[in-house]
């Protein structure tokens, strides 16, 4: 037991601290410490800049061009970036399809996919979920059948709850290609471009205002059979395997950490009873709870991620991360807006959408109670917080849960 | 023990549920929340035609009840239906602390604020009271036969559509003194008034209200100089019980969503309200039901009480709603899922009723503390 980093991790550290204060421009970091969206062109460049640096691609093999850190390192960056308020990395291409194809796609899908990928070319949003089939993925509905000549599938049906999907122009789906045999058996993972004739992007505008996520309809879209990933019928397997992928970083732990900070400084800022908010012994507490969780998660997280830094395959444990780090990550939004007081009430939308419109804001909080709101997806998008229960409950006790 | 309402309140709130029921479904709503008023006068008028503001004023002001029990029966169906219209802060409190302060010729507002046609904001919050009533700090100096007011008010909801601002300010006294707070009636088009508007969350727009040198005649100041905030305090309370009733139909809408869609959404086969898991916490969201109706019952009734009784159990009352409020706003968002994230959806807009509801006035924690304070008293 041995509960410092390495002297390589610290270094490790130390280097993606100088790489954040010199590249992360200041106009990126400050939109995102106020929560508002970076747009598609601020996305870009921040994935330009760390593409640049060879770091967009973490988790990715050196063979395909990623920087293949191990989990530790992964850890680390996250850490940092979110206290430096770097964006995300979006993971729709890069850690969500990049690994299906890396496991299952063709040397030629390999070799045309992934340099697009990391030099920005396509931007890649994921058809899964559909009105019909949320947290039962299995019942998906779209339908692909080949055509008479062999060389095209025609799709039809609707995605749901296309994150960024008005930005893309591929969308990686699971299609149904066998209705005769039982569900899981009858999938298949089809790569469509969304400028094909028949693909049509409908925003959903959520209840914070913003646009983020799209429905995605096809009908009678034409998708070359070159686009079909690994074997008819197989999708499942795929699909499970990414999953597990989207699960991996699911605990937030760094975004957790920013938003405490976020917290306290606008405790600092808000006055009760003629004194700072956050020397209020009642709200201190609420705070203090949820600090004690985040670390406990914290060093959960690096108990699991060291397990997978050493080779072994994220169970049951990323089920439980999901679950742990979603319900902190909502108390903390929870908090943010409790310590603004009458100034959550608002309607920044406007602010997140990037217009002039000034809003109050003297405490500098930012759309707190957008952000609260928004966030309770976390609890329901990537498996709802019940399926992992279930995943837990069925994997620890088998049969007999 | 009598737990039934008096038949008129029977039928004010069949009424008034009806009337909403035709002409304020979600469609109809959004459309309001995205207007540059925040708010319908349609539905304003037909409301005050409905009596609905009457319903909020004792006899002896001009209206038809006043207690309570009428205010809690009025925003229940307020806030089943998630109206967004001014009531609290036209009817509740500046027309309240006219009737309560106003001499003659100020009373004559509230008739034609019960009729409908005047709009009444309550600038009383700073950017650093949070929910202290008496961190107060903007001033008002005698000069003359005038009185000139200075300071910023934050959040003031209806500002922007108010004829009329009821305004706080200190005659003596440092912040947090009770005493030295009066109260001025203040045409919204006076000199020296600026502000800056937008749109709130859960629908309705507030603005922060600059007072620069604002010069209003002494004849403008509400009841004693100095002595407010007796009256505010009072006002604050029926504001209270009104946005707990609110918080409530919200709540039943929350409740009565989600257990529609818990019967027959299906996933794996069969509705999703079968499952053990799901079919617990609507069980939870219903008993914290009763819990919450029966805390706005005892609320309302203790409003015309004695000081330590009405401030305890109002107190009592924005805690546990706030605590039942956010359980039943999350937990309904979770168990319908992604669709309950959506604007176009009923809960989406119900749920931020029930959230934002815990910034007005106190939230958890503040009346936990308070019921904490008066307890020791």
């Amino acid at each position: 037991m041995d509960l410092s980093y390495s002297d390589e991790e610290k270094a490790f550290r130390a280097e993606v601290r100088a790489f954040l204060e010199e590249k992360l421009p200041k106009e990126m970091s400050d939109k995102i410490r106020k929560g508002e969206e970076l747009g598609k062109d601020g996305q870009e460049q921040w994935h330009a800049i760390l593409n640049a640096q060879g770091w967009l691609a973490p988790n990715w093999p050196k063979k395909f061009g990623g920087a293949e850190w191990n989990a530790v390192q992964r850890h680390i960056f996250e850490e940092e970036a979110a206290a430096a308020y770097a964006p995300r990395i979006l993971p729709f291409g890069l850690s969500m399809l990049a690994p299906v194809l890396q496991k299952f796609g063709s040397q030629e899908q390999n070799d045309y996919w992934l340099p697009r990928i990391l030099s920005g070319e396509d931007w890649w949003c994921q058809g899964y979920s559909e009105p019909g089939a949320g947290s039962d993925l299995a019942s998906l509905k779209t339908e692909a059948v080949l055509n008479d000549e062999g060389t095209h599938y025609i799709v039809n049906g609707q995605k749901t709850w296309t994150t960024l999907g008005q930005h893309a122009n591929m969308i990686f789906c699971l299609v149904r290609t066998d209705k005769t045999v039982k569900q899981q058996e009858g999938i298949s993972f089809l790569l469509i471009d969304m400028d094909t004739p028949g693909v049509e992007v409908r925003p959903i505008i959520l209840l914070d205002g913003t646009h983020e996520v799209n429905e995605v309809w096809f009908s009678d879209v034409k998708v070359p059979v070159e686009n079909l990933v690994g074997k008819e019928n197989e999708g499942w397997t795929y699909a499970k395997y990414l999953l597990t992928h989207e699960r991996t970083n699911i605990a937030g732990v760094g975004f957790s950490q920013a938003g405490l900070t976020a917290v306290k400084r606008i405790a600092k800022a808000e006055m009760s009873g003629g004194k700072p908010l956050m020397q209020n012994p009642h709200f201190a507490a609420r705070v203090a709870q949820v600090e004690i969780d985040l670390m406990a998660m914290s060093t959960t997280n690096l108990r699991i991620v060291s397990k997978a830094a050493a080779g072994a395959a994220p169970g049951v444990e990323s089920s439980m991360l999901k679950v742990k780090g979603t319900i902190i990550r909502q108390e903390i939004n929870d908090l943010a807006r409790r310590a603004a007081g009458a100034y959550a009430m608002p309607f920044a939308s406007e602010a997140i959408e990037g217009s002039n419109l000034a809003l109050p804001d003297p405490l500098n909080a930012g759309p707190v109670a957008a952000q609260y709101f928004n966030n309770r997806k976390l609890s329901i998008f990537g498996g709802s917080n019940e399926i992992q229960r279930q995943i837990i409950a069925k994997t620890t006790m088998g049969g007999g849960a | 023990m009598n737990f039934d309402l008096t038949e008129e309140r029977q039928m004010l709130q069949d009424s008034l549920r009806r009337f909403l029921r035709d002409k304020y479904d979600t469609a109809a709503r959004n459309k309001i929340l995205e207007s540059d008023t925040g708010f319908s006068a349609d539905i304003w008028n037909g409301l005050a035609e409905l009596g609905v503001i009457g319903a909020l004023f004792t006899e002896d002001q001009g209206g038809f009840g006043g207690a309570g029990f009428d205010i809690a029966v009025v925003f229940e169906e307020l806030g089943r239906a998630g109206v967004v219209e001014p009531f609290l802060d036209t009817a509740i409190l500046g027309g309240g602390l006219i009737a309560d302060l106003g001499n003659d010729d100020q009373q004559a507002h509230v008739e034609e604020l019960i009729g409908g046609a005047l709009q009444v904001a309550f600038a009383h919050g700073e950017p650093t009271s949070r929910y202290d009533l008496n961190q107060v700090t903007s001033t008002a100096k005698v000069d003359g036969d005038n009185v000139v007011l200075n300071g910023r008010k934050a959040v003031v909801v209806n500002a922007e559509n108010a004829d009329m601002l009821i305004v706080s300010a200190r005659e003596s006294g440092e912040a947090g003194d009770e005493n030295g707070i009066s109260l001025f009636l203040v045409p919204a088009d006076t000199k020296g008034i600026t502000l800056q508007g937008y749109a709130l969350l859960a629908g309705g727009r507030a603005a922060e209200v600059t007072l620069d040198d604002v010069t209003v005649p002494a004849s403008a100041r509400l009841g004693e100089a100095g002595k407010a905030f007796k009256a505010i305090e009072a006002r604050v309370a029926a504001a209270n019980v009104a946005i707990c009733a609110e918080t409530l139909g919200a709540m039943e809408t929350a409740t009565r969503l989600t257990r529609e869609y818990l019967m027959t959404r299906k996933q794996f086969g069969k509705p999703i309200g079968t499952f053990q898991a799901l079919a617990h916490r609507m069980s939870d969201l219903l008993i914290e039901m009763e819990q919450a109706r029966s805390a706005v019952i005892v609320a309302a009734g203790n409003l015309e009480a004695e000081y330590k009784a009405r401030e305890t159990h109002i107190s009592a009352a924005k805690n546990l709603l706030g605590r039942a409020g956010r359980l039943v706003a999350e937990d309904s968002i979770q168990m319908h899922g992604g669709i309950a994230m959506t604007q176009e959806y009923e809960l989406a807009h119900i749920a931020k009723r029930i959230i934002m509801a815990d910034h007005r006035f106190g939230d958890t924690d503040h009346h936990l503390e308070r019921f904490i304070a008066l307890a020791a008293a």
